[in-house]
């Protein structure tokens, strides 16, 4: 079958690779009708994630077909539509049972990297590194997904294809960054970032009853789209002093909430950006926090910080003074995609949710590598592209 | 793995300086050397109940099949049971142990990999197994050879002190 194949920083390749096949009885084999890019694939191409190696199949945000489940597979049979996790949980360990579904103690067969540098490891990822269990991405023609009757949800009827998709990735973490990070009614809410992960997370706080929200970015597409499909304010960090701006905008006190949806790579403005990219080479481990900074620094004094990007190593100057002087609730998380996506799917088909619009490009999956540097640099008003193996 | 190891390390010239470096046992963030490192116990929590995991005292495979001391225990709160375990059989020391470990015959190696194989046959009633790997036999064009031997040494599997 042909995959979209990792080999290098900056480097994507169309392969034939041996088609995957039943390897456990809780397997599922689906044939992938939509995956589509996410930001995390971009810390993964700016080789930023070790531990990928050259030939691996990336992609882990996906929808599809079941046309083959092993024989304890029970929820699942040949021609059901299902949309994936990317998160891989057994279900039943007590990280599953708890609903932290990304911390899953069964699902990642190579936890030791992970144990090492973090002190304990996460669940697996569908093609993300060896640190991750090493699981080939739905990029691809065909994909096993482990555990099927726990990452597997079926599509309801009459929902899109292209609006489905991103309950597999994009909803749920957003979803997660405005749950977890505790979002109330009468709130006022933060988001960091406009792609597919803020605009899930800043529609999530406003589900979850928030009474203003307003996101961050800095690309007029992104920021425009923001207003227009999620209906949060928003602010051009490059036009404007951010934390000033929350202030005004919020009676002085900050936002109750802040979530970070921009990752390891933010981009920054002045001296600060250019010292910290420059630090930041792959394989030193050194991360550019600035979308971090800004949101522990604007945080209302006792409100709570929900980090959504990805980081995978250390970063400098973070502002532990603030965090700690201020009071300050910070988590994160890999998605517990799991506890969230048959509701986001109910949410969908109600209309509740709106996900189509983050599919602005539509391609066959042989151009892969050129919707990458699209997506990337974030040409032509790209948010997500969809890549449709059928096509 | 271990073909790619060695083809990484001669390849960065680095073999010596990394074979010493794999059998420091001064990782980590510790000044001290553990002197308990090759008796520790090591465990993992199996989320059900002690009787489960080994019922009419009967120990599960692939655990019953090493030569190991074994200790079960009921976990705090909601947890589970944890299962322990160390090998009975001498220990490799020195380089001897650095081959062992990259031959995956390091004994308390075998014996972590049992307890997480334990667990989830418990749980799950599955040991996942890994996709096959798809990835070229020789290193990745990233750049940065060092970073990888570092990795790649990470991945040996020493870090016994948790599963
Ligand atoms: N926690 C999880 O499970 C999970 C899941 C999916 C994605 N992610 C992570 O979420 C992050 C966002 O993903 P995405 O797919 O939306 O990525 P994306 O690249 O499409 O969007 C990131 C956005 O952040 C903006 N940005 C950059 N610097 C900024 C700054 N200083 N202030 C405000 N905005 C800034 C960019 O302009 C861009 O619009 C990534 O780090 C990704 O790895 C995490
Ligand atoms: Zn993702
Ligand atoms: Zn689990």
């Amino acid at each position: 079958m042909k995959a979209v194949c990792w080999q290098g920083v900056g480097e994507l390749t169309v392969e034939r690779v041996p088609d995957p096949g039943i390897l456990n009885g809780q397997d599922a084999i689906v044939k992938v009708l939509a995956t589509t890019t996410c930001g995390s694939d971009l810390h993964l191409l700016g080789g930023y994630v070790s531990s990928m190696r050259a030939g691996d199949v990336i992609g882990h945000e996906f929808l599809g077909e079941i046309v083959e489940t092993g024989p304890d597979v029970r929820r699942h049979r040949p021609g059901d539509r299902v949309v994936v996790c990317s998160i891989i949980g057994c279900g039943r360990c007590w990280a599953c049972r708890h609903d932290l579904w990304s911390l899953c103690e069964n699902s990642n067969p190579t936890p030791d990297l992970a144990e090492t540098v973090w002190g304990g490891a996460t669940a697996g990822v569908f093609g993300f590194s060896h640190m991750m269990g090493g699981f080939h991405g739905s990029h691809a023609e065909f994909i096993r997904v482990p555990f099927a009757d726990h990452n597997a949800f079926p599509v309801p009827e009459g929902v899109e294809d292209t609006s489905a998709l991103f309950t597999s990735d994009a909803a749920p973490t957003g979803w997660m960054g405005a749950d977890l990070g505790g979002v109330k009614p009468g709130d006022v809410v933060a988001v960091w970032g406009c792609g597919a992960v803020g605009q899930m997370a800043a529609r999530a706080a406003m589900l979850l009853g928030a009474d203003q929200v307003i996101s961050i970015d800095r690309f007029p597409e992104r920021l425009a789209m923001t207003a227009r499909h999620v209906g949060a304010e928003v602010v051009d960090y490059t036009a404007t002093d951010v934390l000033a701006e929350l202030r005004e905008r919020t009676g002085g006190r900050g936002p109750d909430v802040c979530i970070e949806a921009v990752g390891m790579e933010a981009h920054g403005v002045g001296p600060d950006h250019l010292y910290e990219q420059a630090k930041q080479r792959p394989g030193t481990g050194q991360e550019r926090p600035f979308a971090l900074q800004e949101a522990i620094l604007a945080c209302r004094p006792g409100g709570s910080v929900f980090i959504l990007g990805v980081f995978a190593g250390a970063v400098d100057r973070f502002p532990l003074g603030a965090m700690m002087n201020k009071g300050l609730t910070v988590r994160g998380a890999q998605q517990h995609g799991h506890r969230y996506i048959p509701m986001l799917l109910d949410r969908v088909a109600r209309g509740e949710l709106v996900t189509s619009h983050l599919a602005t490009h539509i391609m066959p999956l042989d151009e892969a590598p050129a919707g990458y540097d699209m997506f990337r640099d974030k040409k032509d008003g790209c948010v997500r592209v969809v890549f449709r193996p059928d096509m | 793995m271990k073909r790619v190891v060695i083809g990484v390390v001669s390849l960065a010239g680095t073999g010596v300086v990394v074979a010493r470096w794999l059998a420091s046992r001064h990782r980590g963030p510790s000044p001290v050397r553990d002197p308990r490192e090759r008796h520790r116990w090591m465990a993992v929590t199996i989320y059900c109940r002690p009787d489960d995991v080994a019922p009419d005292g009967r120990l599960p495979r692939p655990l019953a099949d090493l030569d190991v001391e074994v200790r079960i225990e009921k976990a705090p709160g909601d947890r589970g049971t944890e299962l322990y375990a160390r090998p009975r059989m001498p220990m490799p020391m020195g380089r001897a142990a650095v081959l062992a470990r990259l031959r995956g015959e390091h004994p308390r190696e075998q014996v972590r990999t049992a307890l997480r194989q334990v667990k989830s046959l418990i749980e799950t009633g599955e040991v996942l197994h890994p996709d096959p790997d798809l990835s070229r036999p020789r290193p990745a064009r990233i750049g940065r050879p060092m970073a990888k031997v570092v990795d790649m040494a990470l991945a040996r599997s020493a870090g016994e002190e948790r599963l």
